[in-house]
């Protein structure tokens, strides 16, 4: 081995298309991951598609007078909860690697100081996209069927990706501060069950107490579930106006937990 | 002489507690400094300091000539960093993990591959290159883990306790690694708890605790600091103890211990030893044993601090909660 330096010192600092080399590297890195544990991606989905399961066939009938009433209305709330329950991902997999140490090497690396954090994000939407194409291909097997087109679908999906980005923001906050991943997990339960449960997106408000109603319709989880679901089966509502309130939603997670998020990562950086 | 590593006056406080205490370190360049003390006495903090991962509160610090706060970036393009647990994706195989670490360094995908294979073989993984580092052993994990840090052929290397944890033979096998490394010319800046692997490596040494260098030198002047050097004697025969003892107490003037069958204390006058024998000889004692060596580097840290470096000093570091869970 000679002790010629690989990098050249003279490089002061990270030109934006190394940056974004860097963050396709980590974002590799993330998503390899799945080809040595296919079944990863289904651990964090296999809670929905119990619930799936489980209201569909136990609560259905009751809820809707059918099961197959139910699929349709339960499957987009249940994308819903999904895709907020998956944000959490990037909290963990960040946890993870500061309490493994594999943040510091990173950081010891002279790469772009945003890419382990950026690489993750990008990985992250990717299999995003994935649990959404796998509980509505497994919601089509039950019966599920999109009822609007394929932009529908298409729309839906984007939505559910952009709201997911901007909660991603509480998730790195959550997941810079968190002392383990176990905690993660536990915020995640404790913060996200109430809410999807709370809202539109298993069962229709109208039956709620006054109270739960009130809160309901504030609920952001109530407008995205609103959304998405005009989005896939169409139906009755507004859906442009519920699609516009997540955005609006998404924005204020954003403006409040970006410059959260950046600062306990400029303290850990 | 131009230092790779150099440190003035180092600061860090956690809260109340002060981790770093005005710390001077120069390391010249193709040496190793051993940094010697317990768990808390600040190696980890200045450790990270060095390798920018922490800001100091107080002082400065320079690798290969940059600051390590305002040239961050150009340190980092100079320095490895092997931490005290290994740092390597447990989902990712070995060749993966020096993939990344290649590719985010800049190399074509051909080079990062090359690079990877050729470290595997240098560090005996090349059979479980294919597997993920989650199923590898304590010393494979740390091999990779050195592995990683060496992707870059990095002239400045930290080690921070890269042997704690493992069994006897992975230790040795490391410190070949680290010798190996030392012929090729690369600065290291190796922490330890042990005595015997500084004595093994160092160049120089420098003793911590409670955030401060309280000691340094080579190996052979540490021990010399004490003054002393130590008299061991055994008898062939147990019962004849006594008369060692009076023997040994009357040249040198003060009793000796007795530990394992053996009179040991510490000597200042290189005569002590032929009176001795002389002595002995007239008394008709045969001795299995009888030398004259210098002090070990763990009496010496005991003469320095008061206790042995292995008793963890009061003081907290921020890694501390993290070792525990190393290896299984």
């Amino acid at each position: 081995m000679t002790t010629t330096t690989a990098v050249p010192v003279t490089a002061k600092r990270v030109g934006p298309l190394t940056a974004l080399q860097q963050t396709m590297t980590l974002a590799w890195r993330s998503l390899v991951q799945i080809k040595h544990n296919p079944w990863e991606l289904l651990d964090l989905s296999i809670q929905p598609i119990m619930f799936l399961l489980l209201f569909t066939y136990v609560f259905g009938g009751a809820i809707s007078g059918s099961t197959g009433d139910y699929l349709q209305f339960a499957l987009p709330g249940l994308l819903v909860q999904n895709a907020l329950f998956y944000t959490l991902s990037t909290a963990i997999g960040l946890n993870t690697d500061i309490t493994k140490g594999v943040f510091d090497r990173l950081r010891s690396l002279p790469i772009a100081r945003t890419a382990p954090l950026s690489g993750r994000v990008v990985a992250d939407t990717f299999k995003q996209v994935w649990a959404f194409a796998l509980l509505v291909g497994f919601g089509m097997i039950l019966g599920f069927r999109v009822q609007t087109s394929v932009a529908g679908l298409l729309g839906a999906l984007a939505l559910l990706v952009v709201v997911a980005l901007a909660m991603s923001w509480m998730s790195v906050l959550i997941g810079l501060k968190a002392s383990s991943p176990e905690k993660v997990q536990m915020i995640a339960f404790s913060t996200m069950m109430p809410l999807t449960f709370t809202s539109s997106a298993l069962v229709r408000p109208d039956t709620f107490p006054g109270w739960l109603k009130t809160w309901s319709d504030l609920n952001p989880v109530t407008h995205l579930a609103d959304a998405i679901r005009g989005l896939l089966i169409g139906g009755a509502g507004d859906v442009t106006r519920s699609a516009l309130v997540s955005l609006i939603w998404a924005a204020g997670f954003a403006v409040v937990f970006a410059p959260l998020a950046i600062r306990a990562f400029r303290s850990r950086v | 002489m131009r230092y790779a590593i150099q440190a003035e006056g180092l600061v860090k406080r956690y809260g109340e507690t002060l981790a770093l205490d005005g710390v001077d370190l120069a390391v010249p360049q193709g040496r190793l400094l051993g940094v010697l003390g317990p768990n808390g006495a600040g190696k980890t903090t200045a450790v990270r300091i060095l390798a920018t991962l922490l800001r100091p509160d107080g002082g400065t610090a320079s690798v290969g000539g940059f600051d390590v706060w305002r040239q961050a970036h150009q340190v980092r393009s100079m320095i490895g960093l092997t931490g005290q647990y290994a740092a390597v994706d447990e989902m990712l195989t070995g060749v993966e993990n020096l993939l990344m670490i290649g590719r985010l360094l800049g190399m074509s995908r051909a080079d990062a591959r090359r690079r990877a294979a050729e470290l595997l073989e240098r560090f005996a993984l090349s059979d479980a290159a294919g597997r993920a580092a989650k199923t590898y052993s304590g010393g494979m994990r740390r091999r990779l883990d050195l592995a990683a840090s060496l992707v870059g052929r990095p002239q400045v290397l930290f080690l921070d306790e890269p042997t704690t944890g493992l069994d006897p033979r992975s230790r040795t096998e490391l410190w070949s690694v680290v010798r190996g490394l030392m012929a090729d010319g690369v600065t290291v800046l190796l922490t330890t708890q042990y005595l015997e692997e500084a004595d093994q490596l160092a160049d120089d040494i420098v003793v911590f605790d409670h955030g401060k260098v309280i000691a340094s030198g080579t190996s052979d002047e540490l021990k010399a600091t004490t003054g002393a050097q130590v008299l061991e004697v055994r008898p062939l025969v147990a019962d004849h103890m006594e008369l060692v003892v009076r023997v040994v107490s009357e040249v040198v003037g003060a009793a000796p211990d007795l530990s394992a069958g053996k009179a040991v204390t510490p000597v200042r006058d290189p005569a002590t030893l032929p009176a001795v024998v002389r002595r002995l000889d007239d008394l008709g004692v045969v001795a299995t044993e009888l030398t004259l060596r210098k002090s070990s580097l763990d009496e010496v840290f005991l003469a320095i601090t008061g206790h042995l470096p292995q008793e963890s000093s009061a003081a907290d570091e921020t890694d501390l909660a993290r070792k525990e869970e190393t290896f299984a």
